[in-house]
């Protein structure tokens, strides 16, 4: 009877025990989507290559070498000859390989040149294969395959010419050699969707009248001319594996590691995107500190609500005294609403989170690739709800504690 | 001789961070079933002797007996409990909790007595049964005690102190918030009732006129001596 007696008090008060609700609603759908949002982008982030036991490179570090194969981020120290990538294709252990070729530029965005395998072999989200969203997977030697950023920012569909820049940040073009766009990928959410995706024959094919990063001064060979040519490559910058049994993962990796006619690096794209993210991760950490914050300040709001309702309510609590009540009856009573308010607020929270990711999750997908699942509340949900109630229960001990002294001192007689 | 159901036997009170004032009751009782009207001006002390008697407050020296239990013997929690079992209480206006519905507000102190829910019986109908003594339509049983005007509160607030049958009913100036005819009516719904399940009566009140329902009508000067500071 008590609690619904404290109930009807709330209920009577439903305007700033509303707001305060909401407050704290508010709060909580906030942390809980941060949270979210953090194990989304962990995953995403983890999901940006799966499937591919190895990448190689030239020797550097673990987490360099992820940063310029997978996330184009930073340039390789050294190339891998086209010599070591077949010795390593030829080993028994390897099922696929593709390689790269990065070095090159459109705009502000890189240009890699692989093979076909690319496509039937990267894979992201746990298993999901490049899809063309308009047009083909380039069949020509200046067919260029473009990511979905690449088209969006760039306003390119099927079909338009493309000049690719020699370095990153060049004025130098290859204007002699433009490529025609011969496939727009669907968005993945991974670094795919900024890339200019060529052959590894045209990346050869644009430097054919170059020598030492510059260009040969008056020559300038023919399209036909080079389309006639041997465009082997003479190096790459990295390749993906894929090995036939997960078991020897590790002794490809170890051969390839002390590979002797060349100081290469092999790493687990797993292991290396676990080290990048204990770097970048101090960041989300710092997201949900301000988050909790915001659910503490949430509280708080609460606690005022309470110490100002505490003079209007003395007159109650003097009846409650008359009528038998202990001062710890009128301190819990005070608690028990503090816990009820901030379990309906956090319940509400719950609900606008969820209402919140099924308006945002399409859109957070399509801007930024960010798959947000949306599944029932894991334990680790239900453990902030419990934890935000049982701070509601310890920050409402303040006011409850004056309301006990209060009503200690008044008895049944309001003292005014 | 009947048992006293309220006993002072030299009590004396000091008020605390109030230097000289003082309240002492030398001796003063109400026997079982008696109505007696204790008349002193505000701030005569009313509140305080209420309070003692009530035992929300502790008397510095001398003994408070409710129903022969001294009060100063009991924890302040048992007080509370003693209180509950013991005593109804109306005060002069917004006795209820505005929030709770009729029903709530008069079955609120059995919540706090086992023994007192246990002589009222079926509570919700011994309530029930109340209100029609007490003339409130069954209609506002489930009502919202807010809604309610400030006669059918004070009635509302006589069924709570009735209820469960307490063998002393306090009450501190009643009538004060009502018009000379409500007062009639109510004075007379509490006697009926209070006379019907033989419950002492203890009211106090600064208006002399309603002494002559009353048993015994007492100036709380004659029984109480107030020492008011010298400074």
């Amino acid at each position: 009877m008590i609690f619904w007696l404290a109930l009807a008090s709330l209920r009577a008060r439903a305007l700033t025990v509303g707001m305060t609700m909401l407050a704290i609603a508010l709060s909580v759908a906030l942390f809980l989507g941060v949270e979210k949002v953090r194990t989304g982008a962990k995953a995403s982030f983890a999901d940006t290559i799966s499937g591919t036991s190895l990448i190689v490179g030239a020797r550097s570090g673990s987490v360099q070498l992820l940063l310029y194969s997978v996330f184009r981020i930073g340039n390789a120290t050294n190339n891998v000859t086209w010599e070591s990538y077949q010795d390593i294709a030829a080993r028994p252990e390897v099922d696929w390989i593709v390689p790269i070729s990065l070095g090159d530029s459109h705009r502000q965005f890189r240009v890699m040149g692989t093979t076909a395998a690319f496509f039937e072999h990267y894979k992201y989200r746990r298993g999901r294969a490049l899809e063309v969203a308009q047009g083909v997977v380039m069949d020509d030697l200046f067919d260029a395959v473009i990511g979905a950023d690449v088209a969006a920012t760039l306003g390119y569909s099927v079909d338009d010419p493309i000049v690719v820049a020699h370095g990153l940040a060049s004025f130098t073009e290859h204007e002699d050699q433009p490529f025609r766009v011969a496939g727009i990928l669907e968005r993945t959410g991974t670094p795919v969707d900024r890339t200019v995706i060529v052959s590894l024959e045209a990346i050869e094919a644009i430097h054919v009248d170059w020598a030492n990063g510059a260009k040969t001064q008056g020559q300038s060979t023919p399209v036909d001319e080079i389309r006639q040519m041997d465009l082997e490559p003479g190096a790459i910058t990295a390749a993906l594996i894929g090995v036939k049994s997960p078991l020897q993962t590790f002794a490809l990796q170890r051969a390839i590691n002390e590979y002797h006619q060349e100081p290469l690096l092999a790493i687990l794209p797993g292991v290396a995107l676990q080290e990048l993210w204990g770097i970048v991760g101090i960041a989300e950490t710092a997201l949900l500190a301000v988050s909790a914050m915001v659910v503490v300040t949430a509280l708080i709001g609460m606690m005022a609500t309470l110490f100002s309702s505490l003079s209007e309510r003395r007159r109650e609590m003097a009846i409650f005294r008359a009528m038998g009540a202990t001062p710890v009856t009128v301190l819990s009573l005070l608690v028990l609403e503090a816990m009820v308010t901030a379990a309906v607020g956090a319940i509400l929270g719950l609900g606008l989170l969820y209402l919140g990711l099924v308006v945002a999750q399409p859109v957070v997908d399509a801007a930024f690739g960010l798959w947000l699942p949306i599944e029932a509340p894991g334990l680790r949900d239900m453990l902030v709800l419990l934890a935000v109630v049982l701070a509601g229960a310890i920050v409402s001990l303040i006011p409850a504690v004056r309301a006990y002294r209060i009503s200690l001192a008044d008895g049944m007689m309001v003292k005014t | 001789m009947t048992q006293p159901v309220l006993q002072l036997t030299g009590l004396h009170y000091r008020w605390p961070g109030r230097e000289g004032f003082a309240l002492s009751v030398p001796g003063f009782s109400v026997v079982a079933g008696e109505s007696v009207l204790l008349l002193g001006e505000s701030g005569s002390g009313k509140s305080t002797l209420l309070s003692l008697i009530c035992g929300t407050v502790k008397a510095d020296r001398g003994l408070v007996q409710v129903s022969g239990q001294d009060l100063a013997a009991l924890s302040g929690s048992g007080r509370d409990r003693f209180r509950a079992e013991q005593i109804g209480v109306i005060f002069q206006q917004f006795n209820l909790l505005p929030f709770g519905s009729v029903a709530d507000n008069i079955l609120l102190p059995l919540r706090f007595a086992l023994e007192r829910r246990k002589r009222a019986g079926v509570a919700k109908e011994a309530a029930r049964g109340l209100c029609q003594a007490l003339g409130l339509p069954d209609a506002l049983f489930q009502a919202k005690a807010g809604m309610l005007s400030v006669g059918q509160q004070q009635r509302v607030a006589v069924a709570r102190a009735l209820i469960g049958q307490p063998p002393l009913i306090v009450a501190d100036e009643p009538t004060s918030a009502l018009d000379a005819n409500s007062q009639a009516a109510f004075l007379d719904l509490l006697f009926q009732q209070s006379e019907a399940q033989k419950s002492a009566l203890l009211m106090v009140s600064h208006d002399p006129r309603l002494g002559d329902r009353f048993d015994r009508v007492v100036d709380l000067s004659d029984v109480a001596d107030i020492t008011r500071g010298a400074a």
